[in-house]
């Protein structure tokens, strides 16, 4: 029954690629729900200037080095979704690496006769 | 509703945090037990998407913008647990590459955002779609209803952690927040609503909590399809 996956993950991520591409560069440019609240009731600069991670390399979705906002903001949105992915990946590996002793039989996961054609 | 550096006490940081790191803790746990090759790259997949999602921007009354939580979507695709992952991974990475949230108060995110969103909204879905019997009307019903929870409740999370910090009085911030964050739900269950029907039209088996209404006397099968919901 469980069918394979390759085909559909690559679909996946190409949208989301392409929504992060095409899409993020022409939305709302207004403040967020927080920020609008932070600004309405004047606690909007409290701590700012006080920044505890100062190495973000792609500070506010935005390329240093790209001064066309649109192009910075969408190479931005690529290179996070991207790297978010293979981050997840990794750790969704790493997760579900058995760590218990598997000598007796697993029950939450049992043995799927499919697993060997992939 | 990323939490900046300085807004919230590091008493109230520092909590959070511990909350978070135990939650996530045992999510890993969960997800270790569950998870087999077949849904590691559909984790990722479902991450990237919504760090693509919350990039964009939907303009609300007021010259407010909202964007999309997620966590209800990826809740009800691969289960409470893993859904807290995912939240937590896409915070960290907006918060460390993007300066997207403060890494002081990376906690308290998660904390709204994973363990209020996701495995709170995830309680409400569930919760709902029981009452609903699990008829295929139920589950769109109790997707949006959650969805919309799931963000109205992270706003008030997050303006309890601002009264209690001492930036702004409860009675001040919380009318605000949950009615700005009320709009901004509307569309967090839309976009929730959408993207999960598109998948459950191409690739049911892919959406972990629904289970396929079927008449009474395959009753075993039925089991079976519930058991994939974590």
């Amino acid at each position: 029954m469980k069918k394979r996956l390759d085909g559909l993950i690559w679909i996946g991520l190409g949208i989301s690629l392409l929504m992060a591409l095409f899409l993020s560069p022409y939305t709302s440019s207004f403040p967020d729900g927080l920020e609008k609240v932070a600004e309405m009731k004047g606690f909007k600069d409290k701590g700012k200037g006080w920044t505890f991670w100062r190495h973000a390399p792609l500070r506010d979705y935005a390329i240093p080095w790209i001064r066309n906002e649109k192009v910075s903001k969408a190479v931005s949105g690529l290179i996070g979704t991207l790297a978010i992915f293979l981050i997840v990946f990794g750790v969704g590996k790493w997760m579900s690496k058995p760590r218990t002793k598997r000598t007796q039989p697993d029950r939450i996961n049992p043995p799927d006769p499919d697993r060997r054609l992939k | 509703m990323h939490i900046p550096d300085g807004f919230l006490s590091h008493g109230i940081n520092a909590a959070a945090f511990a909350i978070s790191a135990g939650a996530c803790a045992y999510g890993v746990k969960r997800v270790n037990q569950k998870f087999g090759e077949r849904e590691v790259p559909l984790m990722g997949v479902t991450a990237a998407f919504i760090f693509a999602a919350q990039m964009i921007n939907f303009p609300i009354a007021g010259g407010t913008s909202g964007h999309f939580l997620g966590a209800v979507f990826s809740s009800v695709l691969l289960g409470p647990w893993a859904g807290l992952i995912i939240i937590t991974l896409v915070l960290a990475v907006q918060c460390l590459g993007f300066a997207d949230g403060g890494l002081t108060a990376l906690g308290s995110n998660v904390f709204n955002m994973g363990v209020i969103g996701a495995l709170g909204g995830y309680g409400i879905f569930i919760l709902i779609y029981h009452l609903c019997r699990k008829s295929h009307k139920g589950f769109f019903v109790a997707l949006a209803v959650s969805a919309w929870f799931s963000v109205v409740m992270a706003a008030t999370a997050t303006a309890i952690e601002l009264a209690m910090s001492g930036t702004s009085p409860l009675v001040v911030v919380l009318p605000t927040m949950v009615g700005v964050h009320a709009f901004i739900g509307i569309g967090e269950a839309v976009i929730t609503t959408t993207s999960v029907s598109i998948i459950l039209k191409t690739r049911p088996d892919l959406v972990g909590c629904y289970v396929p209404p079927i008449p009474c006397k395959e009753k075993g099968q039925r089991a079976d399809a519930s058991r994939g919901a974590l």
